[in-house]
């Protein structure tokens, strides 16, 4: 396909993007945005910011989103289905104040799942997007012994009506992709669309390396925390407001 | 020394395939709950997304430590050159492979696509512990095989010697990786410690002695062969000795966990609040595991042989114990994200989750330690494997 | 058996294979877009011979580069292939006697693609896929 054609249809669809979903979707983006024919690059690193002050208790607008955008589903046991985002609420136990905020892979630059996977099915992409190769993964389960968020699933059951651009199997690991096959198209993961449409606006998602991205410089001006700090795995998820 | 004559299993063929065809019956069955595994997924066991791994790793990992130390008693001979172990070398050897085996087994078939195993011996992420123990494992197979063809050539005396140094620095190293797999989850209280290294080469040294014990009585009573010349009572009182290390260890690891102010929660609920997991703990693995057999043998080592099986199943029964303690505990109790709150969620975040093997994943772990049995049955009925004993009782020299 | 029996044998097997590929090739039928369509994303011929290639080349670019070319994609695959039914809804294109499974049940190739991957296109999805391949765009790749 040659290369203005090529353009044509990646801005057509951007622009398909823009006047139905994102209030927010910024132009600066369609700057940056890859061509479909182009590797991910290692100048981007995807990340998200999480403002605990915004998000609301009982909501779970993310969580939803995200199951139908996957096709996830349950089979009524709690214990073994597939969770790639989840609320969380806590309490302090000093103090007795209370947050709400979701828990997802936190897409760390040192992920302990990569450390111990034994195929290279876990991996980290050059963006910092850390996915699961459904192709070579084996189904052995370290991963989700080594993760510390508790972020991964195991596919206990055979499924069926998978979405097309989200396969999904029986005796595979997996977990939040932020949407890659969203991201790569210059679309927000879908957890963060429906928390700005829900009218939260807690989740904030973009480039953690481009010093112009909302999410880096809010970065810059916040103080912000990661999940279990002490084991320096540098994650591209960050919580503000615990 | 080197006129010591073997034998193969000397049993009437009858009692040889009924034997066979009983292991050999266990063995399917555990073959077909696999295969029922399989197809349905893993939602038919008792492990799920909070306890991701479950009784067929306490039978795999079991059988690993075994399997290294079953090779103990070979050891003894070529490397410590204590030669009134040399007649033992044999079955020591064959009893490493044929547990090894057996836990590989159960290993691969409770993976969640056990048709991509090629893919798992052809695809490896070297900074991967488990990447590495496939190494191990399939090297110590093919170590201890050499060493093997070695003892059964008389000529090849000098080789023996280095082969046997070879496996023994190799299973070393594989219990070291073995422990590592735990060692290096820095994500869970419960497993991050260098200690779990050591602490499974310890292990693996008096669960591998303990089960050779039972194998060479078991086959030594099965073919009417005097158990004398005192090798029983020495490898006794030595396994008193590994389980005072295991005892040592372990108590060492739950103190220094103790003062590490993070880990405080995770100690006392397998120390005290677990409630059946702290039976296991206190029961099985401390008294029933390790006090009362270390005492039997360093009491009793010399007196009947009931006495020496009763201790080296308790301290087998203890293994298993121990083996579920570290590897169930440590997924039961929650990770703990944000210290100083509360944490709750439908995800089970803050609550002690629970684990019931289903009977697919036990008849699994049992099939592997059938095919052990299987792999020793054939072994010792096709290959002179066992000694004609008739050592004089305090020498221990064996005559011809 | 002498050598000439033999070879007979499987002169006779390799043609066999060959009338089966043809009646696969008969099963660009139906109501699928291909049916409409003249060519494959390649050659005819290279692509029996070749697709598996394509698709594995194509699924490590995309998961581990992010290159998302619609080419060589099996997205792209299933919704040109899959066929509609009277009513209007798609086929799973690993049903019996559809175009990926009534191929390999006649070579007898069994794969577990469809484990995971959806076995038909599914029209609430295109806008995230974009746009699908047209004809035109097959023409400006040639
Ligand atoms: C734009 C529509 C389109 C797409 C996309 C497409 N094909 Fe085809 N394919 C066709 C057409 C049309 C034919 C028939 C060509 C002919 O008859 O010569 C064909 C033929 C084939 C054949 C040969 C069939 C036979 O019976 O000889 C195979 C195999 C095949 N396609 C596989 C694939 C695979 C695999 C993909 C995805 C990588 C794919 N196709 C994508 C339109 C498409
Ligand atoms: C265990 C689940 C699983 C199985 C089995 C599986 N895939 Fe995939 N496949 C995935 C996932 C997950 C992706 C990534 C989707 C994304 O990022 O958009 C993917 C992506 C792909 C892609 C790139 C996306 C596209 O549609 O072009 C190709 C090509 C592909 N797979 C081919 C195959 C082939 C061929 C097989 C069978 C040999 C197969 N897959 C089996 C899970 C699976
Ligand atoms: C014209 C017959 C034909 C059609 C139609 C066809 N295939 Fe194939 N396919 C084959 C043959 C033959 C092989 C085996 C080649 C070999 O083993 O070298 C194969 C192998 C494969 C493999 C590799 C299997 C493995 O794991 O080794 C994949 C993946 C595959 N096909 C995907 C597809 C998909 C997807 C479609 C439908 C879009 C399709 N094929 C349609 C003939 C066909």
């Amino acid at each position: 396909m040659n290369r203005v054609r090529r353009t044509f249809f990646t801005q057509a669809a951007a622009g398909v993007a823009i006047l139905s979903l994102a209030p927010g979707f910024r132009l600066v983006e369609l700057a940056v945005g890859k061509s479909d024919d182009e590797p991910v690059s290692p100048s981007v690193r995807w990340g998200m910011l999480v403002d605990t002050s915004k998000c609301a208790q009982g909501c779970t607008a993310c969580v939803e989103a995200c199951n139908e955008e996957h096709g996830l589903y349950g089979f009524g046991r709690a214990e073994s289905d597939a969770q790639w985002i989840r609320k969380m609420e806590l309490r302090d136990e000093q103090t007795g104040k209370t947050h709400s905020l979701p828990m997802l892979c936190q897409h760390c630059a040192d992920p302990p799942c990569v450390d111990v996977c034994p195929t290279g099915a876990s991996f980290v992409r050059d963006d910092g997007i850390v996915l699961v190769d459904k192709h070579i993964c084996i189904g052995c389960r370290y991963c989700m012994l080594a993760c510390p968020y508790k972020a991964r699933s195991f596919i206990h059951e055979e499924l069926n009506n998978q979405r097309p651009h989200a396969p999904r199997g029986k005796g595979t690991v997996e977990s939040c992709t932020f949407c890659v096959h969203r991201v790569d198209k210059d679309l927000t993961p879908a957890c963060v669309e429906a928390c700005s449409a829900a009218g939260h606006g807690a989740l904030i998602f973009g480039d953690l390396n481009d010093q112009r991205d909302p999410v880096a410089q809010k970065l810059r001006d916040l103080p912000s925390t990661q999940v279990r700090d002490d084991l320096k795995l540098n994650t591209a998820v960050r919580y503000y407001g615990i | 020394m080197d006129r010591i004559r073997y034998t193969t299993l000397s049993v009437s063929a009858q009692f040889y395939w009924v034997l066979l065809i009983a292991l050999g019956a266990v063995l399917f069955i555990g073959l077909l709950a696999a295969h029922y595994m399989e197809q349905q997924g893993h939602w038919v066991t008792g492990m799920s997304n909070q306890v991701v791994w479950g009784i067929p790793h306490v039978f795999a990992i079991f059988l690993i430590l075994a399997a290294s130390g079953a090779l103990n008693v070979a050891s003894l001979h070529s490397v410590f050159k204590i030669d009134s172990y040399k007649p033992l070398a044999r079955l020591s050897g064959l009893l490493a492979i044929a547990l090894l085996t057996g836990g590989l087994l159960i290993l691969v078939l409770d993976l969640g696509r056990p048709d991509r195993l090629i893919v798992a011996m052809t695809t490896y992420n070297f900074k991967s512990i488990f990447a590495w123990n496939i190494f191990l494992y399939t090297g110590f197979v093919l170590v201890t095989v050499v060493y093997l063809c070695l003892l059964f050539q008389p000529r090849m005396s000098g080789l023996v010697r280095t082969a046997g140094l070879f496996a023994f620095v190799w299973r070393f190293v594989l219990t070291t990786g073995t422990g590592s797999i735990f060692g290096f989850l820095v994500a869970r209280d419960a497993y991050d410690a260098a200690i779990m290294a050591p602490l499974f080469v310890a292990h693996s040294l008096s669960l591998g002695t303990s089960v050779f014990l039972l194998t060479a009585i078991w086959v030594f009573r099965l073919m009417r062969q005097p158990l004398s010349g005192g090798w029983l009572a020495k490898l006794g009182r030595l396994n008193g000795v590994f389980i005072a290390v295991v005892l040592y260890l372990i108590a060492v690891q739950h103190l220094t966990n103790i003062y590490v102010a993070q880990h405080g929660d995770i100690e006392r609920f397998i120390l005290l609040e677990g409630g059946l997991l702290t039976v296991v703990f206190w029961a099985g693995q401390v008294l029933l595991g390790g006090l009362i057999p270390m005492t039997m043998f360093f009491t009793g080592a010399g007196g009947p042989v009931w006495r020496i099986v009763m201790a080296a199943a308790l301290v087998a029964l203890g293994g298993f114990a121990q083996l579920y303690v570290i590897i169930i505990g440590g997924q039961v109790f929650p990770l703990d994200l944000f210290p100083g709150m509360q944490e709750s969620s439908v995800f089970f975040d803050g609550v002690i989750t629970s684990y019931r093997p289903s009977i697919a994943e036990l008849l699994l772990g049992i099939g592997g330690i059938a095919l052990a049995m299987v792999v020793i049955t054939v072994a010792i009925r096709v290959l002179p494997f066992v000694p004609l004993m008739d050592m004089s009782p305090d020498t221990g020299k064996t005559k011809r | 058996m002498s050598s000439t029996a033999c070879s007979r044998l499987i002169a006779c097997l390799i043609l066999t294979l060959f009338i089966w590929l043809e009646q696969a090739g008969a099963q660009i039928s139906g109501n699928s877009r291909a049916a409409e369509l003249e060519q494959c994303v390649e050659p005819t011929a290279l692509m029996r011979k070749s697709h598996m290639d394509f698709l594995k080349h194509q699924r490590d670019l995309t998961v581990h580069q992010g290159i998302r070319t619609r080419k060589h994609s099996l997205l792209e695959c299933i919704a040109c292939h899959a066929e509609k039914a009277a009513n209007g809804e798609f086929i799973a294109i690993n049903a019996q006697g559809q175009f990926c499974q009534g191929c390999h049940a006649a070579v007898a190739v069994s794969m577990d693609c469809f484990q995971c991957h959806a076995a038909r296109p599914e029209p609430s999805a295109m806008l995230t896929n974009h746009i699908s391949i047209t004809t035109a765009d097959l023409d400006s790749a040639r």
